[in-house]
């Protein structure tokens, strides 16, 4: 073990080299759950950035987080294109009615400017506020849905498959536009000082979208994609499988890949070796009634299944943490990482 | 799984040579499903009905083909699109199939389908052209549903079998909600959970008072037979 703790920045920086750093890096993807941590509803929580702020400072020293998470939830982007959230008190805000009605709306569809949008103004604020308060001491990230993937909340999904099974021309006339406004909200966290973009991307699993169809759509979409973001990206699936389609999405450039529980940990870990730094994979919805002794077995096991030579970090396989996950629970998984993770591995 | 039992056991016992027969047809018309190939899946389809005499033969061909492909979805071998393109194309040949033969659908059990909260209805859909495309008559009470107006509609509907679907974590945890509300009303429906929740915490529809999770579309073929014959 070295003597002196690295910063999170070096660390996660250590391990994406594919290198061992001092122990495992820890990502707890506290978003929502920044409400409960300032004892505030959901709605209330994610109308002023200070709030988000505050939490996000305050669950980082309590759980020695290793990164800090500027993202609100998945349908701010939606806003942005004209659609309503759903919020609840105690739970993810939830998209609304697709914005798009029916397939040849694309054709209507227009990328919409960020800076017009309160809520991505809102997460840009928040986002600036959290790199004048931790520099370079901490990996802020960033999160934008997948081009490819964000058309499941934009037209629904029976829609959006019907488009691209068999209206290639509407597929890629929204593809233009998902592609134009994703990249635009990227390039725009990172000027508010993200150091790196999460693309929550679950249609690329082969869970959703077979890997022929995947490579025919999605995979150009996002090598496409990727190539016009500034800064380092992260690839996660949330929750489907990852394994067959390690290699596609090592090469779209992006440094880490977001797993869950659905794939063989030896494979997986041989596959991403040297090629992409992997992120995951514990349970949020079993977190909810684990135990403590739980809590430091699954992180044991996890740590051994993916820890040697560096390249993991240590968090969910969904991409956020359950309301529901009792706070102990989560103070027993870092104490885990802080016994079990240290490097070199037992 | 009964119906695949069924199926297995006629070929076994050479009760229907057609169905050796046919034994191929039954995975090019697998394989046109997955390819979402609707030509060739179509053609397949009127093939065999015209080769063979009464809807159990076809019902035996869609369901145990949707039940193949819901077991590869399970497997990791195909996707979740192609168990939903499968289903909907089934269901479209079922209901062609079922006016032409004079084959009335399955009233019984009286089974309805509903999203308690969420809103994004794939789940929902796939189960619906699930059944649909094996005879049976499904009731869908739609999405966005809180579990008050779920009770009303149920025992409005004298529904029998309530499948409920949910995306959403905290959609999942409703049903025991759901369940309470059914005790106080004293009214003795089953209801059988499914949905990304229940697949990633096993015990979860036992934890909310279902009583039964299904963790891939087809299994409900397996439940109902279950539910009808107890």
């Amino acid at each position: 073990m070295n003597a002196q703790p690295m910063s999170s920045m070096n660390r996660v920086l250590t391990t994406i080299s594919h290198k061992e750093p001092d122990r495992v890096p820890l990502f707890l993807c506290l978003s929502f759950y920044g409400a409960k941590e300032l004892g505030m509803t959901v709605p209330e929580y994610f109308k002023k950035p200070e709030n988000v702020v505050a939490a996000q400072l305050a669950m980082r020293e309590k759980y020695q987080n290793d990164c800090l998470y500027s993202f609100f939830y998945a349908s701010i982007e939606l806003e942005a294109f004209g659609s309503e959230t759903i919020f609840v008190d105690d739970g993810p805000p939830n998209a609304g009615a697709p914005v798009l009605r029916t397939i040849d709306d694309v054709f209507r569809l227009e990328p919409p400017e960020i800076d017009t949008s309160p809520g991505l103004t809102r997460v840009l604020r928040a986002t600036e506020m959290l790199k004048e308060r931790v520099g370079n001491e901490v990996p802020i990230i960033g999160i934008v849905m997948s081009p490819f993937s964000l058309p499941v909340i934009q037209i629904g999904f029976e829609k959006y498959l019907e488009m691209i099974y068999f209206r290639k021309d509407a597929f890629e006339r929204l593809m233009e536009v998902n592609d134009s406004f994703c990249a635009a909200w990227a390039n725009a966290q990172l000027a508010a000082g993200a150091t790196a973009i999460g693309i929550f991307d679950p249609l690329s699993s082969p869970s959703l979208i077979e890997k022929p169809t995947y490579i025919r759509t999605g995979y150009p979409v996002a090598q496409r994609f990727i190539s016009k973001i500034k800064g380092a990206t992260a690839i996660h699936l949330a929750s489907g499988l990852t394994l067959p389609v390690v290699r596609e999405i090592a090469e779209t450039g992006a440094a880490i890949l977001g797993f869950g529980v659905a794939d063989d940990p030896v494979a997986l870990k041989k596959e991403a070796e040297g090629r992409i730094c992997l992120l995951g994979n514990l349970n949020g919805l079993e977190m909810t009634h684990w135990t403590k002794e739980r809590a430091h077995r699954t992180v044991k096991t996890v740590i051994d299944q993916f820890g040697k030579g560096g390249g993991f970090i240590l968090s969910d396989g969904h991409g956020e943490i359950p309301w529901q996950v009792p706070e102990e629970i989560l103070i027993a998984v870092s104490e885990a990482v802080q016994l079990y993770g240290n490097y070199p591995l037992e | 799984m009964y119906i695949k039992e069924c199926f297995y056991t006629s070929k076994r016992e050479g009760e229907s040579l057609r169905m050796y027969k046919f034994n191929g047809l039954a995975e090019d018309f697998e394989q046109a499903l997955l390819n979402t190939d609707r030509v060739v899946a179509t053609s397949i389809f009127r093939r065999y009905a015209e080769a063979t005499e009464g809807f159990s033969h076809i019902e035996r061909l869609v369901v145990n083909t949707l039940d193949q492909i819901g077991e590869k979805w399970e497997r990791g071998i195909v996707s979740l699109a192609q168990v939903y393109m499968s289903g909907r194309i089934c269901e479209e040949l079922i209901d062609e199939y079922l006016p032409v033969a004079a084959v009335k659908r399955r009233e019984s059990p009286r089974i309805a389908i509903a999203m308690l909260i969420d809103q994004h209805a794939l789940g929902k859909r796939i189960v619906t052209s699930v059944l649909r495309a094996a005879g049976y008559n499904v009731i869908d009470f739609g999405q966005g549903l809180t579990s008050e107006s779920l009770v009303e509609k149920t025992i409005e509907s004298r529904i029998e079998i309530l499948l409920i679907s949910t995306l959403m974590y905290r959609s999942a945890l409703k049903v025991r909600e759901l369940r309470d509300r059914f005790e106080r009303a004293g009214y003795p429906v089953k209801i059988i959970v499914g949905g990304a929740p229940f697949r990633l915490d096993e015990g979860l529809w036992e934890r909310v008072g279902a009583d039964a999770g299904s963790r891939k579309a087809s299994d409900i073929f397996a439940l109902l037979e279950k539910e009808v014959l107890s």
